[in-house]
Order: structure tokens, then sequence, then C-alpha cells
């Protein structure tokens, strides 16, 4: 189902000349209100009256994670606080989080375009909706759950975890479509079988996952074990959330991009330069109906293509291919976004450890695992047990406090994380996406 | 000196680790007195007492193993029953706390070496010989 007719399947002059105009109003305001674009836009000689095209755009510079680290926490905020109304955040690079921000009017955007997203993976009023996102400064939990009040859908605020007890209340609730991460979907799969349940028996049709990159071989086996069709969603908190994109149930082939509130570029990564359509490269968006926290060319470290062909569903939205990985070393790990260098600041926090580390990411029963070697020095040495296990102890206590991601910490002897060219390889991927 | 330097390991718990010790040690023409192993699912903790703590170390070392130094004691019992609990008993009534221990038995048979690592060593050495207990010098024990 189509939600919003209308801006879903404007012909492409229509949404173009709405893009223009919401694009020029955002970097007049950018510029007046957030000094950080109004120093960038000086020092690259444009002012906001030069954009007079959609291709001008491409003449601004970009935003990258760390200039949001830089203005932690408020400094890209384009309205008072007195007009923020919520308030999310997600991993940095480092220790701090990036903060963003919603106005009271982002908030019932960002609910629309969920409302939009949700029903092109099939739900729409009358549906149950089982949200297994979760709630708190990650965006997926209340995005979603927002999302499906706006449609006049009944959403189960389930959030993460449990999840003998999901199981059970997806017997006894009876919800239609369930809302998580693609792997937590394959957890709650096996878990279910534990418990007698059998998915054939439920009521759900779809089911609508994103938050981690999954191929297409994860989708035939959801599809297959919980017997629902598998909708990929994508969005990030800089951006405004889940709610960016989202396939559609007919074709179930690219991402439609909600064009009227983003403007997606593909750029390589290398030089910037932006490719044309179909190649692949570096996702870029710019956002253009945000108050709070509008994001100018927004680097998001992904990589994928952009396709204009039409879609059998109706919309004349461009699509993005699945994400096909990153440019930079993030990983996902349970639907947590998390840098090797928050590990290291964790470790360089402990005085008795050395910053000799690595990461072996594995997906183990559908659940992604992350184990952490670190070297033994001489300081952090004992010939006691105790004191080495309460070091392994500490290490993933601390983890999961910064990071909140739950590692198993190992210790293991110098010098035995392989080193490429003088260089350590800090991240082993295991798993097969 | 009354206690004893011993020397121990970082070992994953991986295949010919510990193998990979005693033949640098071999290598270096060291001799070990004394040795327990500590283990756990992933790493133990080889402790050796040997006849040249310097030696056995720097080699050690140049190997890439990380190696600590602990300061022990070593004390001599009869090798008959109830000569280990005689001396646990001692440090009971004291409130002496042992955090580890291991034995041996000397090469004339007779008696027996008890190795202790305390948590005060200084306390523990004032109980031990107040209750008139046998305890083994370092240079005693290296060139045993």
């Amino acid at each position: 189902m189509i939600y919003d007719i209308e801006y879903e399947t404007m012909p492409r002059e229509a949404i173009e000349a709405i893009q223009l105009r919401r694009l020029r109003e955002t970097i007049e305001r950018v510029y007046a209100t957030v000094p950080f674009y109004r120093k960038k836009f000086d020092e690259a000689c444009i002012k906001p009256g030069d954009i007079n095209s959609l291709k001008d755009l491409h003449r601004l510079p970009f935003t990258t994670k760390q200039d949001l680290r830089d203005n932690y926490p408020y400094g890209m905020f384009a309205v008072p606080m007195d007009n923020v109304v919520r308030i999310h955040a997600s991993s940095g690079t480092t220790g701090k989080p990036t903060v963003v921000g919603y106005t009271a009017r982002d908030i019932v955007t960002w609910s629309k375009l969920m409302a939009r997203a949700l029903a092109a993976g099939g739900a729409s009023r009358g549906d149950i909706i089982h949200n297994a996102y979760g709630y708190g400064l990650f965006t997926g939990g209340l995005g979603v759950h927002y999302g499906a009040e706006r449609l006049g859908a009944s959403v189960i605020p389930i959030s993460g975890g449990n999840t003998k007890r999901q199981a059970m209340i997806m017997k006894d609730f009876g919800p239609t479509i369930l809302t998580c991460t693609p792997s937590y979907a394959l957890h709650l799969a096996e878990v279910a079988v534990d418990s007698g349940i059998d998915f054939k028996d439920l009521r759900f049709k779809s089911g609508i996952f994103g938050a981690e990159p999954w191929s297409e071989e994860m989708r035939t086996e959801i599809e297959r074990k919980l017997h629902l069709d598998a909708i990929d969603i994508y969005g990030l908190s800089e951006v405004i959330g889940p709610g960016v994109s989202v396939e559609c149930l007919e074709a179930k082939k690219g991402l439609h991009i909600f064009e009227d509130h983003f403007i997606p570029e593909i750029i390589n990564p290398q030089t910037g330069e932006v490719l044309s359509n179909g190649q692949m490269g570096e996702l870029v968006f710019t956002s253009i109906t945000k108050e709070a926290f509008p994001i100018i060319r927004y680097r998001t470290r992904d990589v994928t293509s952009l396709e204009r062909e039409p879609c059998i569903c109706g919309r004349t939205l461009v699509r993005m291919n699945k994400v096909s990985g990153r440019t930079d070393d993030m990983l996902i790990i349970r639907g947590v976004n998390v840098f090797p260098s928050q590990i290291e600041s964790v470790l360089m926090e402990l005085e008795e450890v050395e910053p000799h580390y690595q990461l072996i990411v594995d997906r183990k029963d559908n659940l992604d695992t992350l184990s952490v070697l670190v070297e033994v020095g001489e300081q952090a040495f004992s010939d006691e047990v105790r004191v080495l296990q309460n070091i392994e102890k500490k290490i993933a206590k601390n983890i999961k406090e910064f990071l909140g991601v739950s590692a198993t910490v190992k210790l293991v002897e110098p010098k035995t994380i392989a080193r490429s060219e003088g260089k350590a390889q800090r991240v082993i991927d295991k798993r097969k996406i | 000196m009354e206690h004893v330097e011993q020397i121990s390991v970082f070992l994953e718990n991986k295949a010919g680790r510990l193998a990979e010790v005693t033949r640098i040690l071999s290598e270096a023409r060291i001799n070990i007195r004394a040795l327990s192993l500590a283990d756990t699912s992933d790493f133990g903790i080889l402790r050796l007492i040997v006849n040249d703590n310097e030696k056995a170390k720097s080699e050690l070392k140049a190997h890439g193993f990380t190696v600590g130094k602990t300061d022990v004691v070593a004390v001599e019992v009869s090798d008959q029953p109830g000569g280990l609990h005689h001396i646990l008993r001692i440090l009971q009534k004291a409130n002496v706390n042992v955090e580890y221990m291991y034995a041996f038995v000397q090469q004339s048979g007779e008696d027996a070496v008890l190795i202790f690592r305390f948590d005060n060593l200084d306390e523990a050495l004032r109980v031990l010989k107040e209750n008139g207990v046998k305890i083994i010098r370092g240079e005693k024990l290296y060139a045993m």
C-alpha cells in the first residue's frame, strides 16, 4: 500500500521542483543559524544565493561524523533548545556519541515517513506491530513506534531482549507485522522453536528489518523460517533515523528513498566526485525538511548505488540498492554501531592493559558475537589467575557500559595478534552477511 | 634470602605453548627445580623455580613471552602423612592466607618441599619461623 500517494508517486519534474525549493530554504536557514555551516560555506566561497539548481548542491562541502563530534553535543542544532522536543544519539567513533534533535514538526515528519515505510512493507490500520527494535537513545524503537501509531496500527512496544517472553507474546497477542534487526528475527525463530512455537501458526504477514546490512540469502532464510515477507528498511539517526528509505512489498528490489525529504548522492569516497546512477560508491544525504538537525551532504560511509528505473509498485522515488559495505571500519553488532577506536579508548582508560587488541565478530545461533582479544603485557600480568580474570571482567564490563554491546574478552600472549605491514589487523569479521 | 624467586609465564591455551617454554629453557641450559601450572578455559599461568632466574626470564622475554617475577616461600617438611597438614594448621591459626601452593619431593626422598605464595610474605615467614618450620633459602633451592 502507498501511504502518501501524492508524494510517493509524483512525476520527476515535480519532485525536483520541490527538492530545489526545500534545499534553498534549508541552505539559507543553516547558513543563518549554524555557525559550523556558515564557516564551511564561507571557506568554500558559496553563499546561499548561489544555489540555483539541484546540481549546485554538488558544490557544497561534505559533513562527516567527525564534524558532528567536533560540535558535540548541540553545536549542529539549527533551532533554540526551547524548540527541541526529542534528543536521540548514536555511537560516535570514539567515546562520545553523535547527538541529534527533533522539533515537534520533525517528529511529525519522521512519523509520517515511518508510516510510509511500514505501509510499503505491508502494514496498515488494523495490523498489530510487534516492535522489537530497542527503545531509547537508539532511533529504531521510537521511530517505528511513532510511525505505527501514525499509520493507525496497534503497536506492541516490546523493545529488544527477553526473547522467550517475546515468543510467548507473539503467540498470544497475534501480531501481524514484525519489526526488528534481521539477525534478531532469525534468533527469534530459533527461540520460538525451543518454546514449541511454530511461525507457521503465527499471524505474521511481513517483517520490516533494518539497522544492519543483510543479504538476499538472509532474506531467503528469514522468509523460509518465519513464514513472512522480509522487507529491508534503511535509515540513520544523523539523517532522521529509520524511514529514510524502504523496499516495497511488490518488488523487494531496492529501497525507495523519500526524496521529498532527503536528497541522495553517490560519491567516489576517495575523490568526493559525484557518480552517476548505477555506479557503486558512498551514499551521501542532504535533509531538506528537518528543522532541529538539518544535515548537508552527510557522508554515511555506506556503500551502494542508485537506480532510477520505474518500480512496479508505482512509486516514482529513486531506489538505493541494499547496502553492501562501509568505507570506514564501523561494525554493526546486534544493531549497535561499534568502531574499533571506541574499544581502543576503553582499553586506554585501563592503566594495566596496553591497547594491543583484536576484535573478532562472528554470528552464532544467528546472533552477532564480539570477542575482544587483548595482549597481556608485563603491567597486566600476574602469577595469580584471579587477577587476570578480573582484568577480563573489567574490560567486558567497561565495553558494555560505554558501547552498550556485550563482548567476550580473552587475554592472549603478546604479539599473537597478526600484524600486517607493521599495522595490526584490528578486526576479523567472520559473519556471512 | 629467606624467600625464593619464582618466575611466572603467561600461556595461551593452545597446543605447543608449554613445550615452547621448555624448549627455550633447555636450549639455554636452564634447570627447572619446581613448577606448577594454573589454567582457565582460555589461558594458563606457568610458575617456575629454576637455577638461574635472570637468564630464564630474559630468554623467555626475548622469545616474546610475558614473564613476571614473584617472591614465594619454600618450606621443608618430612615426607610422611600429616606433613603438609601440620604447616597449614600453623598458617590457619595465625590467619595467614595462602594464595596458592605446590609441592615436590626431594631426590633423597626423605623430605618434601612446599612452595607457598602468600599475600603477606613477611608475616607468613615470621609465623612459620616462630613455629619452628624449616625455611629453605633461595640460594639453596636453586642449587638443589
